[in-house]
């Protein structure tokens, strides 16, 4: 598998990037946006731009800022200093049930003395539509989160995932031109979750909302977003497509945070069309292509994915081979994965398909063998 | 038999704190006056045997009750005391739900101080207290100086029904304040956030989400005031005037002014049956809001 060349749109007017679009309007624009509470400041200096009919991931780790950057979105909090912009205007100034922007709540803080029937047409009745019009609107909502036979029940008396489908859908109901979901799937095991996350794409197609979604799942994020931002402390590290985010990452922290990684760390020197990084006495430099440009002597770093490694009896004749012992070996069913420990106790990450149905694993334990893998595959990354 | 005598210790004690002095009044309430100590007949002579029980029972009938409704004194005494109950009901709510609303809304830290400040006046004896009221609201009192001091002319207050309704909702405040204080800070916030998200005003979203879900602590509150509002005494007799009618009154009147006991147990017969109801429907609440908890 080779990586497309960095920051090169592909081609193709079927592919939705407004981001690339030099004359899109954004519908959020995030401008120099501090945040402090006392003297701590949760959200540092941040710039973003968010487009119409994305479905753009926020993701993190706990603590780093998600939450704040939704409830300014909101208006629960005001920024202490920069701008929000939504459809090119100034928020600040309008107070949360002026804004079209509806929330979904990480807890969320459904009514509970109300029915999922009155919870939905809650924020329709505060706008004054008449009676026929909000029935028809919160049917819509129901049927479309699959809830019509629990429209009279209280919230306490449904499960976690209708309850969780009731806050979308009453935040969906007022049709907003921005919807923030807050973990909404945090509290939901792992294949409800997985199921509901295709139905949110479902609906954000069919109801070309814009949204934005928190969450600490990585793979979540990679699933659902059109574009992902990988946040830290309060300041966005990285803001690119899935693909980007996981076959381009800008620093160690994204790659690191987004799936499996090996890391590398040296000394970088640039050898006619790529970079060899020495990584350890007596190891053969690892050879790795980049479009970067690092000087000679500086540290360096190669992150290579264990998918990416190729694992192998006899040393195979290539660039980046390393002999190593196979030290554990994870059995997934559909791929193993194997953790080959280097001479000088590094360890190193290969996974192989089980493409046969042979249930003896080609590699066991305490097994020399050699990993390699091509100098396209292995990324170069400076911090 | 261990656990029989774990269960068995309540009910002791309800036995002997409810069943038994109730038994005793009804008795008495069924009795006739009598100039003798104690002042009722007939009473039960066992050592007559077998003949000193009958004549017992057969001394027994509800004149009493026939009485309390040939008086008008009586029913109106009881209705006079249901309305000023329920009047300072509402007072006490108007006044106690903003209080307990503004502790539940103060930072955490100042919660305990505050839920401290509301506890404390029982602290200091109740009497101790009504007369300082009387101290307060005397027409040569405190108030009446303060406002002599710009010119007003002093208020009658004390000796009448405004004063009853002052001792009442001042005394029973903490009654109102900590059920619906307790409703209010278990509240989840983002509630109100989620109110406000989907286009409420913040008074729309105390009226449609705040105030029902606290529901529970409001009614809990009204009844703890106007259960024993109802059978009052020391306030109506301390702060009211003669024209001042409930019944706590004109029970302790038919027992220490008259010495007419069997009225008198005829009259708080008749008070817990009248009590029954919202007790019942106190029990009923508090069941209802354990259950959503
Ligand atoms: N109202 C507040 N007062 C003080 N600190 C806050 C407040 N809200 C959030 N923070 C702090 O800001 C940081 C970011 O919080 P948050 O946005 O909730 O993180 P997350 O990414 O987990 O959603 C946290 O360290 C949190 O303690
Ligand atoms: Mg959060």
């Amino acid at each position: 598998m080779t990586t497309a060349p960095a920051d090169r749109p592909r081609p193709g007017p079927a592919v939705f990037a407004p981001w690339d679009e030099p004359d899109a309007v954004p519908l959020i624009q995030f401008k120099n946006v501090t945040k402090r509470f006392g003297d701590f400041t949760a959200i540092d200096d941040l710039t973003l731009d968010i487009y119409t009919r994305e479905f753009f991931a926020l993701l993190g780790p706990s603590g780093c800022g998600k939450t704040t950057m939704m409830r300014m979105l909101a208006g629960f909090e005001t920024p202490t200093e920069g701008k929000i912009l939504l459809s090119g205007q100034d928020i600040a100034p309008i107070p949360p049930n002026q804004r079209a922007v509806n929330m979904m709540f990480q807890s969320y803080a459904l009514f509970p003395h109300l029915s999922v029937w009155e919870n939905i047409a809650f924020g329709l009745k505060r706008e004054g539509k008449d009676k026929d019009t909000i029935r028809a609107r919160v049917d819509e909502m129901l049927r479309l989160t699959r809830l019509e036979k629990f429209a009279s029940r209280k919230p306490h008396q449904i499960s976690g995932g209708q309850r969780q489908r009731v806050a979308l859908a009453r935040s969906l109901a007022k049709a907003p031109k921005l919807l923030l979901l807050d973990e909404p799937l945090g509290a939901l095991d792992k294949k409800l979750r997985e199921e509901t996350q295709f139905e949110l794409m479902d609906i954000q197609e069919k109801t070309g909302t814009t949204f934005v979604i928190v969450t600490h799942d990585q793979e979540e994020a990679m699933t659902v977003a059109s574009r992902v931002a990988v946040m830290d402390e309060g300041k966005l590290i990285q803001v690119a497509t899935p693909p980007v985010i996981y076959e381009q990452p800008n620093s160690v922290y994204v790659a690191d945070f987004i799936g499996d990684v090996t890391i590398f760390e040296g000394t970088v020197r640039k050898d006619g069309e790529h970079y060899r990084l020495d990584w350890a006495e007596g190891q053969p430099p690892l050879r790795v292509r980049s479009p970067a440009s690092l000087r000679d002597g500086q540290t360096a770093y190669v992150a290579i994915r264990p998918e990416k490694v190729e694992i192998h009896h006899n040393r195979p004749d290539d660039h980046n081979v390393l002999r190593g012992k196979v030290v554990d070996i994870g059995y997934l069913g559909n791929l193993s994965t194997y953790h080959v420990e280097l001479p000088g106790g590094r360890m190193i990450r290969a996974q192989n398909f089980n493409t046969e149905r042979d249930t003896r694993q080609p590699f066991t334990w305490e097994d020399e063998v050699w990993v390699n893998w091509t100098e396209t595959c292995g990324v170069l990354l400076e911090r | 038999m261990r656990r029989f005598a774990l269960i068995a210790v309540p009910y002791l004690w309800l036995l002997a704190l409810f069943l038994v002095p109730f038994l005793i009044v009804l008795k008495i309430s069924l009795s006739d006056i009598a100039l003798s100590i104690p002042p009722y007949a007939p009473t039960l002579d066992l050592s007559a045997g077998w003949e000193g029980v009958r004549s017992f029972f057969a001394g027994l009938d509800f004149e009493n009750f026939v009485f309390l409704t040939q008086d008008d004194l009586y029913w109106k005494a009881y209705l006079s005391s249901v309305w000023i109950a329920a009047v300072s009901t509402v007072i006490t709510l108007l006044v106690g739900y903003p209080i307990a609303y503004g502790m539940a809304r103060a930072a955490p830290e100042w919660r305990p101080t505050l839920l401290m400040l509301v506890i404390l006046p029982f602290w200091t004896s109740f009497l101790i207290r009504v007369y300082s009221w009387m101290g307060i609201l005397a027409n040569e009192g405190f108030l009446n100086m303060v406002l002599g001091w710009f010119g007003i002319p002093p208020l009658q207050i004390l000796a009448t029904n405004t004063a009853v309704y002052i001792g009442i909702v001042y005394t029973y405040l903490p009654f109102m304040i900590l059920p619906i204080y307790a409703t209010l800070e278990r509240m989840d916030e983002s509630l109100l956030e989620a109110a406000e998200d989907l286009g409420c005003s913040r008074l729309t979203a105390f009226w449609l989400v705040t105030f029902p879900l606290s529901r529970g602590g409001v009614i809990a509150g009204c009844f703890l005031v106007f259960i024993p509002a109802i059978g009052e005494f020391v306030i109506p007799s301390l702060l009211g005037g003669s024209d001042t009618l409930m019944i706590g009154k004109v029970l302790w009147e038919e027992f220490f002014s008259n010495r007419d006991w069997p009225v008198a147990s005829a009259v708080a017969i008749v008070l817990l049956l009248i009590l029954i109801v919202p007790i019942v429907l106190f029990q009923r609440n508090e069941q209802k809001q354990r259950e959503a908890a």
